[in-house]
């Protein structure tokens, strides 16, 4: 049976530095490695419409007569499937978690 | 004596599952624990019918936001099992490494869950603290922080290469002396024991007959762990299940402790190990036959049922989640507690609602 057992624990961590932040004044930096918000390279993109097919819920739209790209921010969970099926490799995902989606809108590219 | 019937939950400030239970009491004892869940049912497993096989493994992975990593890699084996598919042995390390990541952050989760329902504040925000550095291991690998999404049909996506494996070893015997230094705490403290030792005592016979898995039924006495059954790289890995032989709540706590060190010991052993090669075989045509997969997530045994008819969408899809198979030995302890205990004796179960609802 011990007593005050989170003494030394408590002492050391009163004397460090906090582990947390002062977020939003501090910005969290991203992790590299994470997947973050999907970007998208409108140059090298042929629009063959795999990704949309690819996309396990139905986030993307192509437009393959329009050359026209769409993405629903709010339906995508960034699983990076369209990204291994894009032959072009037009898609990546960011390790920034982007901007927060306010419309329901998809954003054309 | 008359009797009351006090509500606990579906919300409650101690649970972060909506678990519902009318607990009958007399005075201030309790005599009988009626559950009613059912809060978020998301009829995830009649979904197999709108998408494919391959898609459905990120359905899986959602059937649960803390061993989210252990439901998909449950479904992709029943999957490959299914389709025979050769699977590189470099996926199934892979695949152990982060399964007992996985296991890692979630004891640390019900560490600091445990340490809340008794009121000890600080100690709740050390186990979370450590809980952190094992969740950006696990961010910088697999790029989720709870759903990795790295588990496929057929292997994994992505690799661990060996500059950042030395890394995640060094930061592993970080994480390893933090977790002493917090085990400690729970395990020797008396303001602890005072609330865990003797209280919600499950005897080996009761645990065994009421069907109890995990490190509920680890903590009675019984040595059964299905990590034994040797799925992934187990069967290449030296271990033996963690063991208490009280059956009370500071056993259940104390198996969970053994864990933590247990699966550290683990992911060393695979890292040893990993062997080179493919991280993943290429998938064609669609499954035709019948598989019941069983695992060892955090909290027990998971049992998938998986009948597929040769389309691309499987026939049927079930699951029998740990918190299901422990809820019958809960409501056992729970009969003839203090109302005080209540809190405390429905965490040991580390009971996860979202799972057992699906």
């Amino acid at each position: 049976m011990g007593y005050f057992t989170l003494t030394r624990l408590a002492l050391k961590w009163a004397l460090s530095k906090p582990v947390t932040t002062r977020y939003p004044f501090e910005p969290r930096q991203p992790v590299p490695g994470s997947r973050g918000e999907l970007a998208f390279t409108k140059e090298s993109c042929v629009y063959c419409n795999i990704c949309a097919k690819k996309c396990p819920t139905g986030a993307l739209v192509v437009n393959r007569a329009g050359k026209r790209w769409a993405i629903d921010r709010l339906l995508c969970i960034q699983c990076g499937c369209c990204v291994e099926s894009c032959p072009k490799k037009s898609l990546s995902l960011t390790p920034s978690h982007g901007t927060i989606a306010i419309t329901k809108d998809r954003e054309w590219f | 004596m008359a009797r009351t019937i006090i509500p606990f939950g579906p919300q409650h400030p101690v649970l972060p599952e909506p678990v519902h239970l009318d607990l009958v009491v007399e005075d201030e004892k309790v005599v009988e624990a009626r559950p009613s869940i059912g809060f978020i049912h998301r009829g995830l497993e009649k979904l197999v019918e709108k998408k494919d096989y391959q898609e459905f493994t990120y359905i899986a992975e959602r059937i649960c936001g803390i061993c989210s990593f252990i439901h998909g890699q449950t479904y992709c084996q029943a999957v490959e099992t299914i389709m025979n598919l050769p699977v590189p042995p470099r996926a199934h390390y892979l695949r152990t490494i982060w399964g007992e990541f996985s296991r890692l952050h979630s004891h640390l989760l019900w560490l600091g869950l445990m340490a809340d329902a008794l009121g000890f504040e600080s100690l709740f925000m050390h186990s979370w603290r450590v809980r952190e550095r094992v969740l950006k291991i696990i961010e910088a690998t697999t790029g989720g922080r709870v759903i990795f999404g790295t588990c496929k049909v057929g292997g994994v996506r992505r690799d661990i290469g060996p500059e950042a494996a030395a890394d995640i070893l060094k930061e592993l015997d970080g994480i390893e002396s933090d977790m002493r230094e917090i085990t400690r705490v729970f395990l020797k403290d008396r303001s602890v024991k005072d609330r865990m030792c003797g209280v919600g005592v499950l005897t080996k016979e009761e645990a065994y007959e009421l069907g109890c898995v995990g490190p509920t039924l680890r903590a009675s006495g019984v040595s059964q762990d299905m990590r034994q059954l040797g799925y992934a790289a187990f069967h290449e890995l030296r271990f033996e299940p963690v063991t208490r032989t009280d059956g009370d709540s500071y056993a259940r706590c104390a198996v969970r402790c053994g864990e933590l060190f247990q699966s550290v010991d683990l992911i060393r052993q695979a890292f040893a190990r990993l062997p080179g090669g493919d991280i993943a075989v290429k998938v064609t045509g669609n499954p035709n036959g019948e598989h019941i997969a069983r695992t060892e997530q955090p909290r027990g045994e998971v049992v998938y049922h998986l009948k597929a008819n040769g389309t691309k969408n499987l026939q049927r899809f079930r699951v029998r989640t740990p918190t299901f198979a422990n809820l019958p030995a809960l409501l056992k302890v729970l009969q003839g507690c203090e109302l005080a205990d209540v809190p405390v004796l429905v965490l040991t179960i580390d009971p996860c609602i979202s799972c057992t609802e699906r």
